[in-house]
């Protein structure tokens, strides 16, 4: 401790100049130290995306390669080209995309109705069902998966797209409400108490106040809800028969079943990935946000 | 009076349509689950619309398996050595981002939403690539960059041991970009002065962070880690996909466990009681999670 501050204690005598000139060094030294090891976590996080885009450009021969290629030297499309030409690519995005809108537009309705109950109202039981919404969250999927298909199977809802459409709204639902009644909170009650007011209806206020002003939070959540269902594989490798599949399980019909054509598994990876990033890119910090808002309060 | 009655109602109508979803398509699954663990239920139940109740047995036979045993202590390890790792590792990286330039931050955090976003799915296909015995670039990297032997058409998963290993590794870079987002959220609202302060006392880096840092992020840090938990206990794709649908017993987890129970060996009730298991254990961990949320104010 006292040696520590005995540098310190004796800078006071030489000139403020040199204090900080020295330690503008000493700041700038361990700036460059932190750089490069931002740098390496940079590397080694998208090392995996890079090889996996890397690879869906490269010729047969330079993926089969025991050296190898760190760059694709001659792109092709030819693995793209593989990918989407394989049995059922098209009617498996088709399913996910038919599974991805009607999840989201579902949990969006349902989800903001209970967030502004959550979010405006005093009622009995509002903190039993906030506990209890985070509670489901918590349960894991593969225990749900036995009793679901054992219900399914009975109603002849197996190998029907409903039936995953209503398993993922459901499974979505939960955190969405948390994340949209975050957003509902920031929107001042003020607003539209001002608004009724001035002789505006409570649903007047609520469709001409909250909803517009809650726009953004409407974004961020349903591209949260497309993401899940997007990107869900157990639920729908369960409950669809093969070639009634969703896309995830597509591909991973494609790596299990004829493992080594990384080309086109890198390609149809990237495909599949593509879209989610962009979305994601929109929204990260606001899915963070909405997991944990507020957590940094106490 | 009536318009009254009628302004009580209006937030259970509200919240009506939600928790009817959640209590039929989550509520009632999970009363059949603990139903289903007390039942014989096979393929034959399910087309005769018949079941058998048989109390404790599923239990019984379970509990008395040397197996069971043996997963569920596989398991435990495989959250306990992930966890810590992610944790460890995000908190360093959190902390790290706090002193890079801002381009070098821009980086890494681009590089964490990607990974991110990435589908388990095509996050394990990706890794099965890059650990890929003939033509791997992890092998390749290993044996004539690092120098570190002879890896070539080294077979990862022939050895669980190592097979867990890239299976954490593939856990852990998966986990990591939500952990340093919301870390590196909470640590960068800590005033610079604090840490200056602490700074001119003597502290060190570590000293920093033990009793400057964490103190202000502990709920945070609370909160991730029992998600982390409760992810990392229910892990499935990363093994199942990892190793084409078809692991051997060594590599069963608590989840991949009641899978093959159901679906690959028809015995429902058996794979219901052992996800019961599943079940009893994250509640724990929820409830770590939950009293924390309470304690901080975020549910009032």
């Amino acid at each position: 401790m006292s040696t520590s501050t005995q540098p310190i204690a004796a800078s006071r005598e030489t000139s403020t100049a040199a204090v900080s000139v020295r330690r503008q060094s000493r700041r700038r030294f361990k700036r460059i130290g932190a750089d490069v090891a931002g740098l390496l976590v940079f590397v080694v996080m998208i090392f995996p995306v890079y090889w996996m885009i890397a690879t869906a450009f490269k010729s047969g021969d330079a993926i089969a390669s025991l050296t190898p290629t760190w760059f694709p030297t001659h792109p092709t499309l030819a693995n793209f080209r593989d990918a989407v030409s394989r049995p059922f690519f098209w009617s498996s995005v088709r399913n996910s995309v038919i599974v991805v809108v009607a999840t989201v537009s579902f949990s969006l309705v349902v989800a903001f109705l209970a967030a502004v109950a959550i979010a405006r109202f005093k009622f009995y039981g509002r903190k039993a069902m906030m506990v209890a919404i985070v509670l489901v969250q918590m349960i894991p999927l593969v225990a749900l998966i036995i009793p679901m298909y054992v219900l399914l199977a009975r109603v002849h809802l197996t190998d029907n797209l409903l039936g995953l459409i209503l398993t993922y709204f459901a499974f979505v639902l939960p955190y969405t409400v948390w994340m949209l009644r975050g957003f509902v909170l920031g929107v001042p009650a003020e607003l539209e108490e001002a608004a009724m007011v001035d002789g505006c209806s409570r649903l007047g206020a609520f469709f001409r106040i909250l909803v517009p002003l809650v726009a953004p939070g409407f974004v961020a959540t349903s591209i949260y809800a497309a993401i899940q269902a997007w990107n869900e594989y157990i639920l729908a490798y369960v409950l669809l028969k093969q070639h009634n599949e969703t896309i995830t399980v597509w591909l991973a019909s494609l790596t299990t079943l004829r493992g080594t054509a990384w080309g086109t598994l890198m390609a149809g990876s990237t495909l599949i990935a593509l879209p989610i990033v962009g979305f994601f890119l929109l929204v990260q910090h606001r899915v963070a946000a909405g997991l944990t808002a507020g957590a940094v309060k106490g | 009076m009536g318009r009254t009655a009628r302004a009580h109602a209006v937030p259970y109508l509200l919240v009506l349509p939600a928790v009817l979803v959640i209590a039929l398509v989550l509520g009632y699954p999970m009363y059949r689950l603990i139903g289903l663990s007390f039942q014989h239920y096979a393929l034959a139940e399910i087309i005769s619309h018949k079941t058998t109740w048989i109390g404790l047995s599923n239990y019984r036979t379970i509990f008395t398996d040397a197996q069971f045993w043996t997963i569920l202590q596989r398991t435990v390890e495989f959250t306990a050595f992930n966890v810590g790792a992610t944790m460890v590792i995000g908190t360093a990286i959190a902390m790290l981002l706090r002193n890079v330039s801002g381009w070098v931050k821009v980086l890494v955090n681009t590089a964490m939403v990607f990974v991110w976003a990435t589908p388990v799915v095509v996050a394990v296909t990706v890794w099965q690539w890059l650990v890929d015995q003939q033509s791997g670039v992890l092998n390749y990297l290993l044996t004539h960059v690092l120098h570190v032997g002879n890896f070539e058409r080294h077979d990862w998963f022939e050895n669980p041991l190592s097979g867990f290993g890239i299976i954490s590794a593939l856990v852990v870079w998966g986990a990591l970009p939500f952990v340093v987002i919301t870390l590196y959220a909470g640590i960068s609202q800590i005033p610079h002065e604090l840490e200056e302060a602490a700074r001119v006392d003597g502290a060190t880096n570590w000293g920093v962070f033990r009793n400057v840092v964490y103190p202000i992020v502990k709920p945070l840090f609370l909160i991730v880690t029992s998600l982390s938990v409760i992810w990392d206990f229910g892990v499935f794709n990363q093994v199942y996909i990892m190793l084409n649908a078809r692991p051997t017993a060594d590599y069963y987890l608590m989840s991949i466990y009641s899978y093959q129970e159901s679906f690959g060996v028809g015995q429902y009730g058996r794979g219901a009681a052992i996800a019961m298991v599943t079940v009893v254990i994250l509640i724990v961990a929820a409830f770590f999670y939950i009293r924390q949320l309470l304690r901080i104010g975020e549910i009032k």
